[in-house]
């Protein structure tokens, strides 16, 4: 119970700071809103009102990893820039329960772009989203930014030695666009692809909500898209400790 | 020395995943939605995906010409110098061109050799050209951005919402023609718009004096929003003194 008041407080809080920052809040809607701008012009050219409609969903997740793999890459940094990390590190609880709400506020904050995009795609565009399943729909997408926020809480654990992490975030928000099945089909990309896509839970949480929309059966890779989270959090948490000693070790929390 | 310290941003660290990976991602995004929408072929977004990341130093670098020193508390004491502001804005715009260049020469490079798109031998110098015309282009826009610095804090947003608008409107994954003519009229007024279908055609095998006309629109299209750049930076000098904005940080 104490744990999980840490985290919704935590996540509360943090989606609360996010939702005020320029960077996260207003450019966090209008970046993804010029990719799906472009989708929308290109797959319009086709004539084709099943592909604006796939776009359509896959442009409303992008905004969900732009707005967590920039920010969790660089969240412990951020700690440090704010004098926070030390404070936060000597706290009573266990390190991850402090970043995990963190990360998955990041990934939350998308939810604004994810509706934007659907708004822009509905008013500019006239793509309708019908949703065949709005229950299962409802399920997928939390499941989804949950999923992202700990894929994100990954992120922020491994790159954390790298001092420029955020520019690590950014390289990082192209390649899962696209190996993710997002905006293109992984039926077009090499063999090789499909097994990387697969690892990551945005490609399952991407499947899921395009089932539930229109009406596949999404239970499965909602299912997978949770394991894969939870794995993430599972292999952040072991190298939370690592991390953490080797700062201790080398006094390193207060380097900017 | 100083070109270093002011931009910061070349380390390797943030130079190689920031400069030269993403731009090459980039390519590949639109390259597979072209392929998924059928539309046009890998060279059409392999050129203008490529030289439109040259907008990324053009733009984040001019702005860092007031962000940076603002940051470092070192704005105030550059323009109390009475040094000439034109020499001193316009001479920081010239290693973000050469950085420009550099970024938009290599995503084509390596996009092109990724996506197997060939381009003739004898379009590569007039395309280095084309290059350097953009970039120089841009960073007329960007001279603008850095301005708007002088009066806006959060400059890292303005320059990603206008790398977004370039990348919207200045034909480079959707052609010129299929735009809503609102969209496509506008881009007429923008750096990169002309340079870009300039390289598509220098690649399709037109010679560079064929394209004369789309390099001098680029360049002339580029001198004004330097001067427009310009013109700002000296209201907003005035205003900031004024209004004691200078150190705002």
């Amino acid at each position: 119970m104490r744990v999980a008041r840490l985290l919704a407080i935590g996540w509360a809080l943090n989606v609360k700071m996010l939702s005020q920052s320029a960077f996260d809040g207003l450019l966090g809607v209008l970046w993804p809103l010029f990719f799906a701008t472009i989708a929308f012009l290109m797959f319009r050219i086709g004539h084709d009102p099943h592909t604006l409609l796939y776009a359509s969903l896959g442009a409303s997740v992008m905004g969900i990893w732009s707005s967590t793999s920039v920010q969790a890459s660089s969240a412990l940094q951020r700690q440090r820039w704010h004098g926070t990390l030390e404070i936060l590190v000597a706290a009573p609880v266990h390190f991850s329960l402090v970043l995990l709400p963190i990360t998955i506020a990041m990934s939350t904050v998308g939810i604004y772009s994810m509706v934007a995009t659907l708004l822009w795609g509905r008013v500019l565009f006239g793509i309708s989203i019908h949703f065949v399943h709005p229950w299962l729909f409802a399920l997928a997408v939390p499941v989804t930014i949950v999923s992202i926020g700990m894929l994100g809480f990954l992120l922020s654990v491994t790159v954390v030695r790298y001092r420029t992490a955020w520019a690590l975030g950014n390289m990082f928000e192209y390649p899962v666009w696209l190996v993710c099945g997002f905006l293109v089909p992984l039926s077009l990309f090499p063999g090789w692809v499909r097994p990387i896509s697969w690892l990551l839970a945005p490609t399952w949480g991407m499947r899921a909500i395009r089932a539930a929309a229109s009406g596949g059966a999404p239970l499965g890779s909602v299912a997978v898209c949770a394991a894969l989270g939870l794995a993430y959090a599972t292999i952040g948490i072991l190298l939370i400790e690592t991390v953490l000693r080797s700062a201790r070790a080398n006094a390193t929390f207060s380097l900017t | 020395m100083s070109f270093r310290a002011l931009y910061g941003w070349l380390s390797p660290w943030i130079y190689i995943p920031g400069m030269m990976v993403a731009p090459v991602f980039q390519i590949l995004l639109f390259a597979y939605i072209g392929r998924a929408a059928h539309l046009e072929s890998d060279r059409f977004y392999v050129i203008g995906n490529a030289i439109q990341y040259a907008s990324i130093p053009c733009l984040f670098a001019m702005a860092n010409t007031i962000a940076g020193e603002r940051q470092q508390q070192t704005l105030g004491a550059i323009l109390a110098s009475p040094a000439p502001r034109l020499p001193l804005f316009l001479g920081r715009s010239l290693p973000v061109i050469a950085n420009g260049v550099v970024v938009a020469a290599f995503a084509l490079a390596v996009g092109s050799l990724i996506l197997d798109v060939h381009i003739p031998v004898s379009a590569i110098a007039p395309l280095a050209l084309v290059i350097v015309v953009a970039s120089a282009a841009c960073t007329g826009l960007g001279l603008v951005n850095a301005a708007i610095g002088l009066r806006v804090r959060e400059t890292a947003v303005l320059s990603n919402i206008i790398f977004g608008f370039l990348l919207v409107f200045c034909g480079v994954n959707v052609p010129l023609d299929a735009l809503p003519a609102g969209m496509s009229t506008i881009a007429q007024g923008l750096p990169l718009t002309h340079g870009i279908e300039a390289a598509r055609k220098l690649a399709d095998g037109h010679s560079l004096s064929s394209v004369g006309r789309l390099v001098l629109a680029e360049a002339l299209v580029g001198a004004l929003w330097a001067w427009a750049g310009y013109l700002l930076l000296r209201f907003f000098e005035v205003q900031s003194f004024r209004h004691a904005t200078l150190e705002r940080s």
